[in-house]
This record gives structure tokens, sequence and C-alpha cells, in this order.
């Protein structure tokens, strides 16, 4: 084998992988913003809704969690539009990881809103907190307390695949490297240094994680302990 | 253009047996490699469960698209010229192995200390204590989650359509390339991945209620 590795793309095409790695934060810190506000409410509908609300959340999470985030992005962005809704691929991406993210927060976050015991609930009502009071001090702060950690690798496991965006064009990190790839035949080198921005990036999302943890849960921060 | 009829659903049917041979090959290539990352994860050297960590982080931390990008054209000018049917199983055999290697960590460690030590006393040594003792406890708790992966696993399986290997998401792209109809298309090759996916997700839940019985 008389392979010679050549990283000197390096130094003319950084910029590339900067914007593209920029773009792929971007996208995925909008969808899992996004998505745990779908999911946090879906979670809501699917534990108090009534009987249609919560055979409809439960549909949408049947369907996300069982079909392939490939094919939701080709009919988010190939199918709308063939039905007139024309939108750029970075939008497309944004709403199919949204609603991709969502399906699977509205499962973790169920979860957590289950394990609140109806004691809390009684409580809360004693001490004269209002409906919305309750639902935000007394169920939805310590119900993703307990999920947080799921919640967090759902997030580094989203901007993993916000890599399958490159499919539709957005020009995210792939799709920087692809173009790359082909500009200077350097495949393995490229996808080492790919791979690598994206170990990065899951470190890097890993540490924001816990630094939101920190600022959201008092307890955490106060005894190191989760609930 | 050539407007969509039964012959195309057809091929969307029969290239799902890409899939379905593809998710069979990540799967057994991924127990076969998976099983070993397990034990040597809860391994007493150090050193083993340092190395078995560091590729699950590895594999973890890396989309599975950059893993099959190396596996095909990296490997490919290193002179390996792999098929896209190779190629994708084993980008796939890697990633499997991975997750399942973790799962199954879980699941060994689930398994009471005391089974450990009264094995030990039984004399038994580190295979047997593997083979008779722990793993036939592990595999109880392992299947559920297990099932629940394979879920994973066949959804995963439409990324080695990336590669040009044409199994069910590829043979959508291509009847879309004639037809263009691509929200029927694409949501009918969804509907068959649900077919696929969703008994496995509602026997991984079946299968959970059965192991916590005792709860």
């Amino acid at each position: 084998m008389s392979y010679k590795f050549d990283f000197a793309f390096l130094t003319e095409r950084w910029p590339d992988f900067v914007a593209g790695a920029w773009l792929t934060i971007q996208l995925t810190v909008l969808s899992i913003a996004f998505g745990f506000a779908v999911g946090t409410v879906c979670a809501l509908a699917r534990v108090y809704g009534g009987p249609l609300l919560r055979r409809v959340t439960g549909a949408y999470v049947e369907t996300i969690r069982n079909t392939p985030l490939l094919i939701q992005i080709f009919i988010v962005y190939f199918g709308l539009s063939s039905l007139g809704l024309k939108l750029s691929a970075e939008v497309s991406a944004v709403i199919a990881l949204t609603v991709n993210m969502g399906a699977y927060t509205t499962e973790i976050m169920r979860a957590g809103i289950q394990s609140i015991q109806r004691t809390q609930l009684e409580a809360a009502d004693c001490l004269g907190l209002t409906r919305l009071q309750t639902i935000l001090h007394v169920v939805l702060l310590p119900a993703m307390e307990r999920v947080y950690p799921s919640l967090a690798s759902q997030g580094v496991l989203l901007m993993l695949a916000s890599s399958i965006t490159s499919q539709i064009s957005a020009e995210e990190l792939t799709a920087t490297a692809n173009l790359v790839q082909s500009d200077t035949y350097r495949s393995f080198e490229v996808y080492i240094v790919v791979a690598i921005v994206y170990l990065a990036l899951s470190a890097l999302y890993r540490l924001a994680f816990w630094a939101i943890g920190l600022v959201l849960f008092e307890r955490r921060r106060r005894l190191g302990t989760a609930l | 253009m050539i407007k969509l009829s039964a012959t195309h659903l057809l091929y969307l049917v029969e290239a799902a047996r890409w899939t379905i041979l593809l998710s069979l090959l990540a799967f057994v290539g991924g127990s076969i490699l998976g099983l070993p990352l397990a034990v040597m994860r809860v391994a007493k050297s150090r050193l083993v469960r340092v190395l078995a960590t560091a590729y699950i982080q590895l594999i973890q931390g890396t989309p599975l698209l950059i893993v099959l990008f190396l596996s095909y054209f990296g490997l490919g000018i290193l002179g390996y010229k792999l098929i896209p049917l190779v190629a994708a199983g084993l980008a796939l055999t890697l990633y499997s192995a991975a997750f399942l290697g973790e799962i199954w960590r879980g699941c060994i460690e689930a398994v009471p200390k005391t089974q450990w030590e009264a094995s030990d006393i039984l004399g038994l040594n580190r295979f047997q204590q593997y083979a008779y003792v722990v793993l036939p406890q592990a595999l109880r708790i392992a299947i559920p989650p297990t099932v629940g992966f394979m879920v994973q696993i066949v959804k995963n399986t439409s990324l080695a359509s990336v590669i040009g290997f044409v199994e069910l998401s590829r043979a959508g792209q291509i009847v879309n390339n004639s037809t263009f109809e691509p929200f029927v298309i694409f949501a009918c090759v969804g509907a068959i991945y649900f077919v696929l996916c969703y008994p496995l997700s509602l026997a991984a839940r079946t299968l959970e209620k059965r192991v916590h019985v005792g709860r």
C-alpha cells in the first residue's frame, strides 16, 4: 500500500469547513429549541389531553419514530415543493429536524411528566397556584430535570443526524465535505477531518447541555445532585 | 413523464428486501462485534476498558453518514474497493456494535453482584461465569432494548442510498426521477419503513412489560 496522506487542502479550504460547521450549529440549535417546544406541548397533550388529542399525538410520535429521517426530509423538501410550497433547503432541514426532534422529545417528556406524583398536583392546588403556575413549576420543570440526560443525548443525536440534510444540499458540514472532496479527490482525509469536527461538536453540545442544566435546575447547582 | 403505477409500488416492495437484508447484516455483524465490546467495557483491566470506551465514544460522536463515506470512498482510495452493499454493511456494523455494546454493558451490570460472588465461590473461571451465570441472566434484560435498537438499524439502512445501494430509499428516488411525484412516492416509502419498524417497536414495548412484570 503506497497511499500518502495529504492534508494540504486544509490550508486553503478551512474557511469552508468553519462555515459548514457554523450552519450545522445554526440548523441544529434552532431545531432542538423548536423541537423541544413542540415535544413539550405534545407531551402535555399526551398525558392530560382528551382521548382524541392523545390519539393524534400518539400517531405523530409513532409515525416519526418508525420512519427514517432521510424520508422525512425528502417529504418536506421534495414533497411539499411538488404540492406548490417551495422552501429553501435550510428551512426544509429545520422543519424536518424539528418534527423529528419533537416526536422524540414528546416521548421523553411524557415519561418525565408521568413520573410526577398526583400528590404534587394536589399540594400545588392547596397552595393556591394557578393552573399555569402548576404546570410550569410543579410539572414541567421537575419532569424535565428527571429526563434531562435523555433530552441532552437526544440533542446530540439530532446534531449528528443533521448530516443527512446534506442530501437536500443544505450547505452544512457534511455537504461542505462532499464539495471539498469532489474538488480535491482527497476523500479519506476530508472525511477524517469532518469526523473530528463532528466529535468536537458533540463534546461542545454535551458541555452546553451540562451548562444549561446548571442554570435551569437549582438543585443541581446547589447540591450537585439530580432529582 | 411516466405515470405512477402499481409496477412502481411493486418495485419499492422488492427493494425493501434489500433493506431487510442490510438490516440483518448490520444486526448480525453488530452483535458479533458488540458482545466483546460489552464484555470489554466491564473488564478488570483498565486498558481494555479504555479501549472499548474510546471506540464507543468515537462512533457515537460521529454521524453514521461520515462513517459510511469513510468506508466507501475512503477505503476505496486506499485500494480496497468495496461494493456498496459491503461498504454499507461494514459502516452499519461498526455503528450497531458501538450502540449494542453500550446497551449490553448496562444489561451485564444489571446482573446482581452476588451472582458474580456466588459463581466465584463455586470455582467457576471467568469464561464459565459469563457463559453459565451472567450472560443468560443479562440476556433476559437485554432483549427489549435490543429489539428497540433494531428499529434504529432498519431506519439507518436508508443512508446506504447515498452511496448508490439500491434499497428502499434509493428505489424511491429512482421511481421519483421518472414519475416526479415525490409526495406520494416518499409517503409510500415511509409507509413501507413503518410496516417494517412498527411491529419491532410494539414488540420492544410488550417485551419490556414482560421483563418488568415483577415491579
